[in-house]
């Protein structure tokens, strides 16, 4: 994949890898090894009594404290806000046309991604209503990826006013 | 501000493009440098530090490139600086820069940030796996995609106001030459038929990937007073952040963005932005963003942003041109487009913006902001020391 044309200079392809050990820390200890067991574990602010899914640093940002009591959170959801992707990409394992959608969980009061399946992107919309479908039991890991996708849960959409402070 | 003055007496940038497979990220550096230098009339012996920014390094896979581009920018012996602020690293760097001579510690210091987009693969460093969330986000379009959905429904903005930013943008680019894309012929009935990548983002809406960089040479007061070049006099500058996630975010305005635009004009003098600032220079990668900044920054009320762009507002010969350089929308080297910003805004105040010029500009403001909307770095440029 090096390039050499006419005297330009030489372009030479050396590609890079990293590997990494991540230090999960006890919120999101709590929130993977829930994952672990296919259930979905927040963490509330002792301040605003917002619930994190996921409790990713384990502190509130709006308060400056601590997460406090672990909180179990959905499974079901509404999407907040979404994006249908139709751009190719280096690692991409989808296929394409998907939608990657803003979901909060019934519960908890922040947005996190994941796909949308099992309707077309052009059914996809603002306050939907969905629920996760899991991969096979033996494959869980500690991961998010155990859920393979949400899909329409086929309720009545959420009122704007529900989401509309999480966007 | 409590600090000593500031001009800016040189402004570099390269001809932005594509590849720039004739240099190496040194001859690039190098060659935006040379330009601010000569502008300002000076050489590399006459400046006391330089202040380096350039976006993540994984976007080249060169780590801590500051130290390898010493040679290249004749810095041994000198103090170099490196600034890390993901996209907004531009203005953030000019910000240090202007810090540098404002302390009273330098009087001349050179800056410069830049990117080379086709070294490595942008889309792939910001879209790695992490362990506590599923690989669904494809690159920046698919990560700002949904809070421009998300101010489309807020607003009530109607769906072509994305293009309407985007014809303007790069019609203005085709008068400045630095600029990546020189597209004359858009029209907004041709720029609503190009394809939704990341929808509601369509291709138009966009920016490219571009190989470039900036340089901005900066002197103290007594200094500046012995040259006989164009200067722009900083008035003010602020840089603000903010957590990617937290609940209860407003993601569409940011307070980091409010609080830091807030910061700025108190510190300029200013109280009523849209009548005193004569033309801006705004860090507009996706053309939604140019309402939603328009509504951050406090030049429109909540949700009126958009009216603003139908209006002509942002056009050239509107009330406030927003990017008359064309903008982040026709030219995005990561790393130097938030320094193109402060650079092109000083040029407007000096008087040197060529074809882009906007008549009688006095004051102006640069942009930038990174990550996840969640670093601003903002400056006020003035062809007057006050």
């Amino acid at each position: 994949m090096s390039e050499k044309t006419g005297d330009k200079p030489l372009r030479v392809r050396m590609p890079i890898g990293i590997d990494y050990k991540w230090c999960a820390g006890p919120a999101s200890t709590d929130y993977l090894t829930g994952l672990k067991d296919g259930r979905l574990f927040g963490r509330r602010c002792p301040v605003c009594e917002l619930v994190y899914f996921p409790p990713r640093n384990g502190v509130c940002a709006r308060d400056g404290v601590m997460l406090g009591e672990s909180v179990e959170v959905g499974p079901k959801g509404t999407i907040s806000t979404f994006c249908i992707v139709n751009v190719p990409f280096l690692g991409q394992t989808i296929k394409l046309p998907y939608v990657a959608a803003t979901i909060i969980l019934d519960g908890a009061h922040l947005g996190f991604s994941h796909l949308i399946q099992e309707c077309e992107a052009s059914e996809v919309r603002m306050g939907m209503r969905v629920e996760p479908v899991w991969r096979d039991k033996a494959e869980w890991d500690y991961s998010l990826e155990n859920i393979l996708y949400f899909k329409p849960s086929g309720e009545p959409d959420a009122p704007f006013d529900d989401y509309e402070r999480h966007l | 501000m409590g600090a000593n003055r500031c001009a800016v007496v040189g402004v570099g940038q390269t001809n932005h493009t594509s590849v720039r497979a004739d240099v190496s990220i040194a001859g690039l550096v190098r060659e935006a440098v040379d330009r601010a230098l000569e502008a300002a009339g000076m050489t590399l012996a006459d400046i006391d530090a330089i202040v380096i920014g350039k976006a993540p390094d994984m976007l080249e896979g060169v780590m801590m490139p500051e130290l390898w581009l010493t040679d290249a920018l004749a810095a041994s012996g000198k103090p170099v600086f490196r600034v890390h602020t993901a996209g907004s690293v531009g203005g953030s760097t000019a910000i240090v820069a202007a810090q540098h001579v404002m302390s009273g510690v330098h009087k001349r210091v050179l800056t410069v940030a830049f990117e080379k987009q086709s070294d490595g693969n942008a889309m792939w460093a910001l879209s790695v796996p992490t362990p506590f969330g599923v690989p669904v986000h494809a690159g920046a379009g698919g990560y700002f995609s949904p809070i421009i959905r998300s101010y489309m429904r807020r607003s009530g903005a109607p769906a072509h106001i994305g293009a309407m930013v985007a014809v303007k943008d790069r019609t203005n680019a085709c008068k400045n030459p630095y600029a990546h894309l020189h597209e004359p012929d858009w029209t907004l009935e041709k720029a609503l038929e190009t394809p939704m990548l990341w929808d509601p983002v369509r291709f138009i809406e966009t920016c490219p990937s571009s190989d470039g960089a900036a340089a901005l040479v900066m002197v103290s007061e007594d200094v500046a007073d012995t040259m006989n070049v164009p200067k722009a006099w900083v008035h003010s500058t602020a840089m603000r952040s903010e957590p990617t996630m937290f609940a209860g975010r407003n993601q569409v305005s940011p307070r980091a963005g409010e609080l830091c635009a807030e910061d700025l004009y108190r510190k300029a003098g200013i109280t009523n932005p849209l009548e005193e600032i004569d033309v801006c220079e705004v860090y507009v990668p996706f053309s939604w963003f140019e309402p939603m900044w328009l509504e951050n920054l406090g030049f429109a009320p909540r949700d009126h942003g958009w009216r603003f762009v139908e209006d002509g507002v942002t056009e050239m010969t509107g009330k406030l041109p927003f990017n008359p350089s064309g903008g982040v929308l026709s030219t995005n080297p990561i790393g130097a487009s938030g320094m193109i910003r402060f650079g092109e805004a000083a040029m407007q105040v000096m008087g040197l913006a060529g074809e882009h010029q906007i008549d009688g500009a006095r004051k102006a403001m640069g942009h930038a902001y990174g990550g996840g909307s969640q670093f601003f770095a903002m400056w006020i440029v003035g062809a007057d020391k006050n």
